[in-house]
């Protein structure tokens, strides 16, 4: 069989893949104010979006939850992986199953029923109801992230720290937290990276008083094209690629 | 194993895992299917009696209509995804080790990028003016600009950009456990391509179909910012309605009833990719 048809095949698609996140940051650089004919470099939109206040408010927002939640996520992710991993105990498929159907399940459906538990409970929709659903979607990746990094792991390390009289408390901070460390890395940034990029489940759990960048993007895009969208939308790509990438680097690193 | 009581510890950590998930995954998902059986109120949302009429009003000719659209939009995004994806994943499996990691690296990429900028990426693209429109006429290819945005071709376009890697990353994981061993014997027994491809190749990789379909078909139904930006009022989703109706009409049953119907969708396609999983493995152990 030719060996070119197929490698020309897959640079298609990739080059599809990329051809519009490239034309996205060419066009953030646009000097032209219609936002589709080119009219020059220059930085007008970044200076534009650093000059609107209600923006970086939002960005500022945004960061703040993205860490909030990746911090809160990787904590109860790496004590579920844990649990899962060492303990028996009733309900563990129940328990699986339940992270399985977060990830699964279309981020609406997940979206709404948190809408319903918030507004029953008499949540008001802001920062903490953002913050409780953001963690609960990024749950499910953070426990698969550690699990495969204890499931290649050696057994008798914990056996022997409990034979030696360590309490279980003891055994996972000097034993089990040391080996899950870039696990524990890699998940937080990949929900950091999730979190700042929610759209969907946003949507539904946020209110008027905390504002956040791709709620305040959804609401600018509906209609037209705004050039400060192509800035704030480079900088959001550039910054989750980076996090990706050290997550990633972190994790091949680790295996060796 | 060891007791409960003599281990804080474990105990602590159990309680926290299980009190996060029951109290935000699985009360939510039960007072969704509570909400889809009772009556719509202005003031608290929902009360009593119980009945089923946000399930028929499924079937209203208005809503049956929008969701019938948004399922053969999310058909043929799906279909597109699949004719695309099934040679990529196939000749993806076939390059090099090494550069296999860099080229899935760069399939997962646009999964932890913003779904939603990408979308807005498409419309410099599709738009009147936009590159597609521009370039095709400077080559002459076309004498006045295609209308292409605010279309149903636009939010399929939107659609599978967006879904593409979904399909593509479970067919590679089959391909890439595909036993040559088996083509070989395929071909030994005098099959030709085309009876190797229909009787071997495609019930190998029938389980990465279906998780495939899984992963396009139900999302495609749901990413109601694909229509909002790209499809105009006229080509809306089952998300858009979901929305429309907690958010903006503040009907829940009605939302509930149109989510719980999505759900139930998502597990029969879950019980087929178990099956076909299972049916392999029994053939492949005989």
């Amino acid at each position: 069989m030719s060996r070119w048809l197929p490698r020309m095949y897959l640079t298609l698609v990739y080059v599809l893949l990329y051809v519009p996140i490239a034309v996205l940051i060419v066009f953030s650089f646009n000097d032209s104010r219609t936002g589709y004919a080119w009219g020059g470099w220059s930085l007008r939109w970044y200076e534009a979006l650093f000059n609107n206040t209600a923006m970086v408010k939002a960005m500022w927002n945004s960061l703040w939850l993205a860490l909030s939640a990746a911090t809160i996520s990787t904590l109860i992710g790496a004590l579920t992986a844990l649990a899962l991993h060492r303990y028996r105990f009733r309900g563990k498929r129940m328990l699986n199953g339940m992270l399985f159907v977060v990830m699964m399940s279309p981020e609406i459906v997940l979206a709404i029923s948190l809408l319903a538990l918030f507004l029953l409970v008499g949540l008001q929709l802001g920062f903490i109801s953002l913050l409780l659903a953001h963690v609960t979607f990024c749950l499910p990746f953070v426990v698969i992230t550690v699990m495969a990094r204890l499931s290649g792991f050696d057994e008798s390390l914990p056996e022997a720290a409990r034979d030696l009289g360590a309490s279980d408390f003891t055994m996972t901070r000097t034993v089990l937290i040391p080996v899950i460390m870039p696990a524990l890395l890699a998940g937080w940034l990949l929900g950091f990276t999730l979190s700042l990029d929610d759209v969907v489940v946003s949507t539904f759990t946020s209110g008027p008083a905390y504002e956040i960048l791709p709620l305040r993007i959804y609401s600018m895009v509906r209609v037209g094209l705004k050039p400060e969208v192509n800035a704030v939308g480079t900088l959001l790509l550039v910054f989750s690629l980076v996090m990706l990438m050290i997550s990633q680097w972190i994790l091949t690193r680790s295996k060796q | 194993m060891l007791n409960v009581r003599q281990q804080p510890f474990r105990a602590a950590v159990l309680v926290l895992v299980w009190g996060w998930l029951l109290f935000l995954v699985l009360t939510p998902n039960l007072l969704v299917v509570g909400a889809s059986v009772m009556t719509r109120n202005p003031s608290t949302f929902i009360s009593l009696p119980l009945n089923l009429d946000a399930y028929r009003q499924l079937f209203d000719s208005l809503y049956l209509e929008v969701f019938l659209h948004s399922l053969y939009m999310a058909s043929v995004t799906t279909v597109i995804c699949l004719v695309i994806g099934y040679p990529f994943a196939w000749a993806l499996s076939k390059v090099g080790k090494q550069r296999q990691i860099l080229l899935i690296f760069l399939l997962i990429v646009p999964f932890w990028t913003n779904s939603l900028v990408r979308t807005y990426a498409l419309k410099l693209i599709l738009a009147t003016n936009g590159l597609l429109n521009t370039a095709l006429m400077s080559l002459g290819v076309i004498d006045a600009p295609l209308r292409l945005l605010y279309t149903e071709t636009a939010v399929i376009i939107g659609l599978v950009y967006l879904l593409l890697p979904f399909m593509i990353l479970p067919l590679y994981s089959v391909f890439d456990d595909l036993r040559q061993d088996l083509l070989l014997a395929s071909h030994d027994l005098g099959a030709g391509r085309l009876a190797t491809f229909i009787h071997v190749i495609v019930p190998l990789t029938l389980p990465g179909i279906l998780a495939g379909v899984m992963l396009v078909l139900l999302p495609a139904m749901g990413l109601f910012f694909v229509p909002d930006v790209l499809g105009g009022s006229r080509n809306l989703l089952i998300g858009n309605v979901i929305k429309n109706q907690f958010l903006d009409a503040r009907d829940w049953p009605f939302g509930a009833a149109a989510s719980i119907v999505l759900t139930l969708a998502m597990a029969l396609l879950m019980f087929a990719h178990r099956l076909s999983k299972r049916r392999l493995g029994e053939e492949g152990g005989s």
